[in-house]
């Protein structure tokens, strides 16, 4: 009983020790690289307006029809 | 003008005009048409025209299928880089204009990739395209 008791003793003192060190491997995961890519590549082209497409579209048109072999 | 300097000018434009004609001979051959392979993958629905304005497969492809299309694709990105620099756009405004466009030639039958992402066959009506596209 004394050891047992002395063993659930070091376990509570130990638990939050290893919560701080759980949230810390936590935080710096989430900082360092998950998510990026395929938001970015997204987001650009919801940023695409559709002035510049409208801009665009005449000289498009005039690649299509200049380079058949490929479109 | 001396007349040494007068030959030299006329065999500069002779030279010239060489240079214009070997130059000239090979733009024919250039704007040929599609290759047979995918001229038959797009006309059997295999592969069609992304929004984004490269091909997809709407399909599993055969290796030799790929290859072209992926040539074509490497191809395309090329001439969107190109023509997006002359028009001071980035690569990928360029190539979402071409894809509105190639949507939009699209022939009945053939497949097109709708706003949502689905693969479309091409009816006799417009195709579904993106809001933006002209």
């Amino acid at each position: 009983m004394g050891i047992g008791s002395l063993f659930g003793h070091r376990a509570l003192l130990a638990l939050p020790l290893m919560g701080a060190l759980l949230l810390i491997g936590a935080t710096t995961g989430c900082i360092s690289v998950n998510a990026p890519d395929k938001p970015i590549v997204i987001e650009l082209n919801i940023n695409i307006k559709q002035e510049v497409v409208y801009r665009l579209a005449q000289d498009a048109n005039a690649t299509i029809e200049s380079n058949p072999d490929i479109f | 003008m001396t007349m040494v300097s007068m030959r030299k000018s006329i065999a500069a434009l002779a030279g010239a005009g060489l240079v214009l004609s070997v130059l000239a001979a090979p733009a024919p051959a250039a704007a040929q048409n599609r290759d047979p392979a995918y001229a038959a993958a797009r006309a059997s629905g295999q592969v069609g025209e992304k929004m984004d304005g490269y091909l997809g497969y709407v399909t599993p492809a055969a290796p030799a299928l790929r290859a072209v299309v992926e040539d074509i694709n490497i191809k395309r990105k090329a001439v969107y880089a190109e023509k997006a620099q002359a028009n001071k756009a980035t690569v990928e405004e360029y190539a979402l204009t071409s894809g509105c466009l190639l949507i939009a030639h699209t022939k009945p039958g053939e497949k097109y990739q709708a706003p949502d992402g689905s693969w479309q066959t091409r009816g006799d009506g417009p195709p579904l395209r993106d809001s933006r596209c002209p």
